[in-house]
C-alpha cells in the first residue's frame, strides 16, 4: 500500500517527529499549569495547548537557519524551532541555565542560535522585527526566509498592515503565520475585527491562504509553498491557521475572567485535538504503532520532568547581573 | 582619532559634517545601509547625493510607517546588517516608541546579552521657529530615561562628524539628535575620517567663574553669553557633554570642582530634563563643590508653540542663561 498517499511527499521520520514535538509541547505546557497553580513560577505564563499544529506544521517547513519571531503565547514557536524543554523551563524558573540566564522569562525567551529572534510581550511587537530580518536576509543576498508569528489580536495592530506594505513592495521573504485562536484576550476575536485576516493580503498584493490549524500536515504543506515563494524572491504570504486556545488567555485568569467561553464551544474543539488526530491518521497508515506512539509519549513526558529537575537546580543568576548586557562592549568608546 | 587641530582649517556645514560622516561609514562597511522617509531627496539634507553613490538599495526610501522601519532595523541588525535610519523630525520617535523602547533599547538586554543591535536612529530635532509643537520637541529627555539606548546631540560640524562616525561603529542602538537649527552653521572639519568616543565631553570654553553645560543647539547660546560676560569679568566655562548616554560626569564634576557654580542649559522641556539630572548628579556627587545653588535654563512646560512671540516666551533665550549665571554668583 502507498503509505505516503495521506501525506504526500512527507517522510514517515518528519511526520513521527512532528507529532513528537507537538507532544513535546502539550506536556511541557501541561507542566507549567500546574506549577504555575503551585506558585513555582515566577510572572505569568499564556499558554499555546490547542494550538500546537501550527507551530510545528510552520516549523517544519524551515531550515535551521530560516528565523521566527514568535509572541507572548511562545513556547509551542520555540520548542517547534528547536529550542530545549531544560533551558527553557529553567529560564521560566528565573535561572541562569535559562535561554537568557533568567533575564527575559516566559514571554521573552530567545535563542539566536536556533535562529529564534525575539519573542514579545508587547501584541505585534515581533512583525516589524521579522520583516526586517527578511530585509537583512534578502539584502545581503541569502536564501533564509523569516516566519513572523503572531494572533489575531495582533492583526488589528498598525504594524501588522506597515509590514505586509512594506514586506510586498519590497518583496521580502517573510511568512506572516496569523494564528487565529478564536479569542483577543478575553473578547471573541469576531467583534473586534472586521472581515477575515486571510483577506488582508489580497489589498496588499499579496497571496493569503486559510488553513486547518489543527491540521499539521495542512500547515506544513501551506508553509512549504509560501517558503518557497519567499525562497524564489517572490515575496511575502500571509497563512491565517484558525484553531482554538484551550486554555485561558493567561493561567491564572479564573480570579478576574469569569466564564466567557461557552462551555461546548471548548468542549468542541477539545475534542478535535491536533495531537490525537494526527497520531491517529498515522496509525492508520500504519507509519505508527500505539504502543510507539504511548513511547512516544511517556519518554516526553521524562524530558519534562527532567527539565524541571534541571531547573530546580540550576542557581539563580548572581544579583549583579541585573547589571549586565545592556550595551554591548564598544569598540570606540573611551 | 585624529588630532583636533586642523592644519589647513575648511569650513562646512553642520549638515555636510554628517553627511560626510555617513558617507565614509556606507565607503567603509558594506553593511551600513541607510533608510528612511526620503532619503534619496533628503528634505534636512543629511543624506543627500548619498544614492547616487550608494544606489537606491543601500540608500533606501521607506513608506511613511516610522513603527515599522524602526523596529526592522532591530531584526535587521540581529542578523548582521547595520542599519540607519534617518527619522526626520524628533516627534516622529512617538510615533515609534513601542519598537525603539520596548524592543530596540531591549532585546540586547532581556536576551542575557545574547545579541548585538548595531542601529543608528538620526534625525534633525527641536525648535527651528514656527514649526509648531509637533515639529519642535527634543525627544533626548525621554529617551536617556530608556535604558537601553545611547544618545548623542552634537552642538558643532566637527563634533557632527566624529559623532556620526562612532555611532555607525558602535554595536548598540544610538540616537543621534541633530538641532535643526544646527544644521546651518560653518564650523572647520577635517577632510578625512575621525571619531570621537561616546560618553566623552569637550570643553568649549575654558573659564574660572561658572560652569555652563549646554546641550545641543543651547551651546552655542551659552558661548555667545559667555563672552558677554567676559567684558564684565565673569569667567565662564562651557561643557558640553556630547553625548547624554553615556554621560561625561566625570568632566562636569572636575569643572564644577574649578568653578564652584553649575549653570545647565537644555534645549528641553524643564520636567525631568537632561538638565534635572545633570544637576541632580551633581548636587549629590559634588554637594561640597557647590558655592550656590545649581540652576537649569531649559523651556517651560508647555508645547512649543506656533506664534513668534509665544515660542520666544516658551523656549529658551541669551537672557535666561545669563540671569542664571548671575543668580550663582549673587
Amino acid at each position: 500500500m502507498t503509505k505516503t498517499s495521506a501525506f504526500d511527499h512527507l517522510s514517515q521520520d518528519d511526520a513521527i517527529g512532528m507529532l513528537r514535538n507537538m507532544i513535546r509541547i502539550r506536556r511541557f505546557e501541561e507542566k507549567l499549569t500546574v506549577l504555575f497553580k503551585r506558585g513555582k513560577l515566577p510572572g505569568f505564563v499564556h499558554l499555546y495547548t490547542g494550538e500546537e499544529a501550527i507551530a510545528v506544521g510552520a516549523c517544519s517547513a524551515l531550515r535551521t537557519d530560516d528565523r521566527i519571531t514568535s509572541t507572548h503565547r511562545g513556547h509551542g514557536h520555540l520548542i517547534a524551532k528547536g529550542a530545549r524543554v531544560d533551558r527553557m523551563m529553567a529560564e521560566l524558573f528565573g535561572r541562569v541555565d535559562g535561554y537568557c540566564r533568567g533575564k527575559g522569562g516566559s514571554m521573552h525567551i530567545v535563542s539566536f542560535d536556533l535562529s529564534i529572534i525575539g519573542t514579545n510581550g508587547i501584541v505585534g511587537g515581533g512583525i516589524p522585527i521579522g520583516t526586517g530580518s527578511a530585509w537583512a536576509d534578502r539584502h545581503l543576498g541569502r536564501d533564509n526566509v523569516t516566519i513572523v508569528f503572531f494572533g489575531d489580536g495582533a492583526s488589528n495592530q498598525g504594524v501588522f498592515f506597515e509590514s505586509m506594505n512594506i514586506a510586498s513592495v519590497w518583496g521580502l521573504p517573510v511568512i506572516f503565520v496569523c494564528e487565529n485562536n478564536g479569542y483577543t484576550e478575553w473578547t471573541p476575536t469576531s467583534e473586534l475585527t472586521a472581515g477575515n485576516i486571510v483577506d488582508r493580503a489580497a489589498p496588499m498584493g499579496i497571496p493569503g491562504e486559510s488553513v486547518d490549524g489543527n491540521d499539521v500536515v495542512a500547515m506544513r504543506f501551506a508553509v512549504e509553498r509560501a517558503v518557497e515563494r519567499a525562497r524564489k524572491g517572490e515575496g511575502p504570504t500571509l497563512i491565517e491557521a484558525k484553531s482554538y486556545r484551550w486554555n485561558g488567555h493567561n493561567e491564572g485568569e479564573e480570579a478576574f475572567a469569569g466564564a466567557y467561553r461557552p462551555e461546548a464551544e471548548q468542549a468542541e474543539w477539545r475534542e478535535r485535538d491536533p495531537i490525537v488526530a494526527f497520531g491517529e491518521r498515522l496509525v492508520e497508515s500504519e507509519w505508527l504503532t500505539r504502543e510507539e506512539w504511548a513511547a512516544i509519549d511517556s519518554d516526553e513526558q521524562a524530558q519534562v520532568d527532567a527539565a524541571v529537575e534541571f531547573a530546580e537546580n540550576s542557581p539563580f543568576p548572581d544579583a549583579e547581573e541585573a547589571l549586565d548586557h545592556l550595551f554591548a562592549p564598544s569598540k570606540e568608546s573611551a | 582619532m585624529a588630532a583636533k587641530t586642523v592644519t589647513e582649517e575648511r569650513n562646512i556645514y553642520y549638515i555636510e559634517a554628517m553627511r560626510e560622516g555617513l558617507r565614509a561609514m556606507l565607503g567603509e562597511d558594506e553593511n551600513v545601509v541607510v533608510i528612511g522617509e526620503d532619503v534619496g531627496r533628503s528634505v534636512i539634507g543629511a543624506t543627500r547625493g548619498l544614492v547616487e553613490d550608494f544606489g537606491p538599495m543601500r540608500v533606501r526610501n521607506t513608506p511613511i510607517s516610522e513603527a515599522t522601519f524602526v523596529g526592522m532595523c532591530v531584526g535587521a541588525a540581529a542578523v548582521g546588517l547595520r542599519p540607519v535610519v534617518d527619522l526626520m523630525v524628533g516627534s516622529f520617535f512617538y510615533v515609534a516608541m513601542d519598537q525603539l523602547a520596548d524592543q530596540a533599547a531591549k532585546l540586547r538586554y532581556m536576551s542575557g546579552g545574547q545579541v548585538n543591535l548595531p542601529i543608528v536612529y538620526f534625525t534633525a530635532t527641536g525648535p527651528s521657529g514656527s514649526a509648531a509643537a509637533q515639529h519642535s520637541e527634543n525627544p533626548h529627555p525621554m529617551l536617556m530615561n530608556v535604558a537601553g539606548l545611547k544618545i548623542v546631540m552634537p552642538s558643532t560640524p566637527y563634533d557632527a562628524k566624529g559623532l556620526m562616525v562612532s555611532a555607525i561603529r558602535d554595536d548598540n542602538p544610538v540616537v543621534y539628535l541633530q538641532d535643526f537649527v544646527l544644521g546651518g552653521v560653518r564650523g572647520p572639519v577635517p577632510e578625512g575620517t575621525y571619531s570621537i568616543p561616546l560618553g566623552v565631553g569637550d570643553i568649549k570654553r575654558a573659564g574660572k567663574d561658572v560652569t555652563v553645560v549646554a546641550i545641543g543647539a543651547a551651546v552655542p547660546k551659552a558661548l555667545r553669553v559667555a563672552n558677554k560676560l567676559e567684558a564684565e569679568g565673569i569667567s565662564v566655562e562651557v561643557v558640553d557633554p556630547r553625548t547624554l548616554v553615556p554621560l561625561d560626569m566625570d568632566l562636569i564634576l572636575e569643572s564644577v570642582a574649578r568653578t564652584g557654580r553649575l549653570v545647565v542649559v537644555d534645549n528641553a522641556r524643564l520636567t525631568c530634563s537632561a538638565a534635572s539630572e545633570i544637576v541632580a548628579s551633581v548636587s549629590e556627587k559634588g554637594f561640597d563643590l557647590l558655592k550656590a545653588a545649581p540652576q537649569r535654563v531649559a523651556w517651560e512646560n508647555v508645547p512649543v508653540p506656533f506664534s513668534p512671540p509665544l515660542e520666544e516666551r516658551a523656549l529658551i533665550s541669551d537672557s535666561d542663561i545669563d540671569s542664571a549665571i548671575r543668580m550663582t554668583l549673587a
